[in-house]
């Protein structure tokens, strides 16, 4: 017989109490890792659409010119500077703190070029690169190699060329390896081809004309890999392209404030049963802490029956709250990120934190009550029987 | 030497108008191994000056030590010990725990003791046996008679061997026969060498012990010897 037996006796004897107890901090910590477990799961989703999203950072050579074009629209003829970046100083970008943070860099030269009497904007690119940083693209035929050209579903048609079909420029004869499926965008009036290719093509060895990043990078702001990528590369525009992202982590922000704001208010709630069905029992154990104290038990071991009691339930709570949070959160998922794709997975952090948080709001909620049942005068108790 | 010392002890409740004294300053000295009664009506102060004796209630004024020890001296922590290790108490109305098995309810006061197990549970046992009801300590208070209930309370009261037992009232809610075993109960153990302080409202349980202590108002007004006639009344009612 130890006081530890007193206190699981007392929890079996006074099962609705307990469970009154367990419901309470139940609700709570359940609550709590459902909502921090959703939380952590949409973050994983955006990280994976980001990668979707492809290049959410530009980088530009520097110019003191205003741009020309607007909407698509160019009012000049020329619409870029043909300022290059050196090619040897993208080696930099690797050297930033949160370079682990790049998924993809993809430099392009870009340059124009007399096809078939007319004139194209040649691209020259890293097509590895391009899988991430464009993964929409779809590609019929075969990926470029040394001399081979991808064209833009525009530049096919105007140019007239099929997959298979030769050409010549500059001198060097050229075979179109695939034909893009329209995307929308301006990649349809281009030709592509790999960048050493292009280089060549373009008399730029070593230098390209733009930079796309795919950064990803939910836990730092993407402010912060736009202003290291500048330090980095000083001759340079650096430019976020954010929008999609930046409305999607805004949502998520707003989401996690809501849900630290309903697990506070749960916590309270939880708190507050605990602290009064403890006081209640406590009261109805009046005598029987009496004779305790009459047969010498100090008032701290009184403390401890009724903090142990606690503990008990706490630690029971803890855990079957991350249980059912953790199962709520999967049946929950689907509904939040609208696909399957992401899977809730076990984060022994935030179950150690369920745990203690369990843990300490039950102890925490308790030494109220413990101290009363301490004070509570042997005479005055003995009177009462 | 006297073993349990009282002088002038006094107990008052409330203050100025709403004053109740309890106790109105007792003196009295109670030798090893004395078999004690307190008598008086209801009201008179019995249980007040019980619960001081037993450390459990700090009187107003007077002195009162055990063994030389001035009890109302040590802290609360140091008072408590004391208890445990001075003092069994039997109550009334038996005070079990209801959800505590009988032989769980007699270790109770070994809970806080540094001991194995093995041992507290020798005890209990042992304690059982001297009382009588070895073969029911599985059993839940709810599901045993009122006499082996004050039984177990008296096992309860004696497991850690205490030099001193108080009783209060321990015939209250038992009937003739039932009296009677406990009465010869704590004859023995006051045989043994355990001093014994009893409260009761019966002369035939009185009639058990060797020295009464009658009360009346709070002021003890009679203190006489007993011839302490064993229990060998046949058929006493308490």
């Amino acid at each position: 017989m130890t006081l530890k037996d007193i206190a699981l006796r007392n929890i079996r004897r006074r099962k609705a109490k307990a469970g009154f107890v367990l419901a309470g901090l139940l609700i709570a910590v359940s609550t709590a890792v459902a909502l921090l477990g959703l939380i952590e799961a949409m973050n994983r989703d955006i990280q994976q659409k980001l990668e979707e999203y492809g290049a959410n950072i530009l980088i530009l050579p520097k110019t003191e010119n205003l741009s020309l074009t607007y909407g698509g629209l160019s009012l000049g003829g020329v619409s870029f500077e043909m300022q290059e970046i050196r090619q040897a100083d993208l080696g930099r970008v690797k050297t930033i703190k949160n370079a682990a943070n790049v998924a993809a860099m993809g430099p392009t030269v870009l340059g124009a070029l007399e096809v078939k009497e007319r004139k194209v904007l040649l691209a020259g690119v890293d097509f590895q690169a391009t899988k991430i940083l464009k993964p929409w693209w779809k590609i019929a035929g075969a990926v470029p190699t040394d001399f081979g050209v991808l064209l833009g579903a525009e530049a096919s048609r105007i140019l007239a060329l099929e997959t298979g079909d030769h050409f010549k420029v500059n001198g060097s004869e050229l075979q179109v390896s695939g034909i893009l499926e329209p995307t929308g965008s301006q990649d349809d009036q281009l030709v592509f081809a790999r960048l050493d290719t292009a280089q060549s093509l373009l008399h730029k060895e070593g230098r390209v004309s733009m930079v796309e990043v795919a950064a990803l990078c939910t836990a730092c702001p993407i402010e912060a890999m736009v202003s290291q990528i500048s330090r980095a590369l000083p001759d340079t525009k650096v430019m976020a392209i954010q929008q999609v992202v930046q409305s999607r982590m805004e949502t998520l922000d707003y989401f996690r404030q809501f849900s630290y704001g309903v697990t506070a208010v749960l916590v309270l709630v939880g708190s507050l049963v605990v602290l009064v069905t403890m006081m209640g029992s406590v009261r109805e154990r009046t005598s029987e802490i009496g004779i305790f104290r009459a047969m010498g038990f100090r008032r701290s071991h009184v403390i401890r029956i009724v903090l142990l009691e606690a503990g008990i339930i706490s630690a029971m709570a803890g855990i079957l709250g991350y249980l059912i949070g953790f199962g709520s959160t999967k049946l929950a998922l689907p509904f939040f990120t609208g696909s399957n794709s992401i899977g809730v997975i076990f984060d022994p952090v935030l179950a150690a934190g369920a745990f203690a948080a369990a843990l300490l709001m039950g102890l925490a909620s308790s030494v109220y009550p413990a101290l009363m049942a301490a004070r509570i005068d042997p005479t005055d108790a003995l009177r009462a029987l | 030497m006297s073993y349990i010392h009282a002088e002038n002890l006094v107990k008052q409740y409330g203050t100025a108008d709403a004053a109740v004294m309890a106790v109105g300053g007792m003196s009295f000295r109670i030798k090893m191994g004395e078999f004690v009664v307190v008598m008086g009506e209801s009201g008179s102060g019995k249980s007040t000056l019980l619960s001081m004796m037993g450390a459990l209630n700090t009187p107003t004024s007077g002195e009162y030590s055990v063994d030389g020890l001035e009890v109302y001296k040590l802290g609360q922590d140091q008072r408590a010990d004391f208890r445990r290790e001075f003092l069994g108490f039997v109550f009334q109305s038996f005070h079990l725990v209801p959800y505590l098995t009988l032989l769980e309810n007699v270790m109770l006061p070994l809970a806080t003791v540094k001991m194995s197990s093995k041992k507290k549970r020798a005890l209990a046992e042992d304690a059982l046996l001297r009382v009588g009801l070895n073969g029911k300590s599985h059993r839940l208070p709810g599901q045993t008679s009122g006499g082996e209930q004050e039984r177990v309370a008296i096992a309860r009261a004696i497991v850690n061997e205490p030099p001193i037992l108080f009783a209060d009232e321990p015939s209250g809610n038992l009937d003739t026969k039932t009296t009677r075993e406990v009465m010869d109960l704590l004859k023995n153990l006051n045989e043994e060498g355990m001093t014994i302080v009893m409260v009761t409202h019966s002369p035939e349980c009185a009639s058990y012990t060797r020295r009464m202590l009658r009360i009346s108002d709070g002021l003890l007004v009679e203190d006489v010897p007993l011839n302490g006639s064993k229990g060998g009344i046949q058929a006493i009612v308490c």
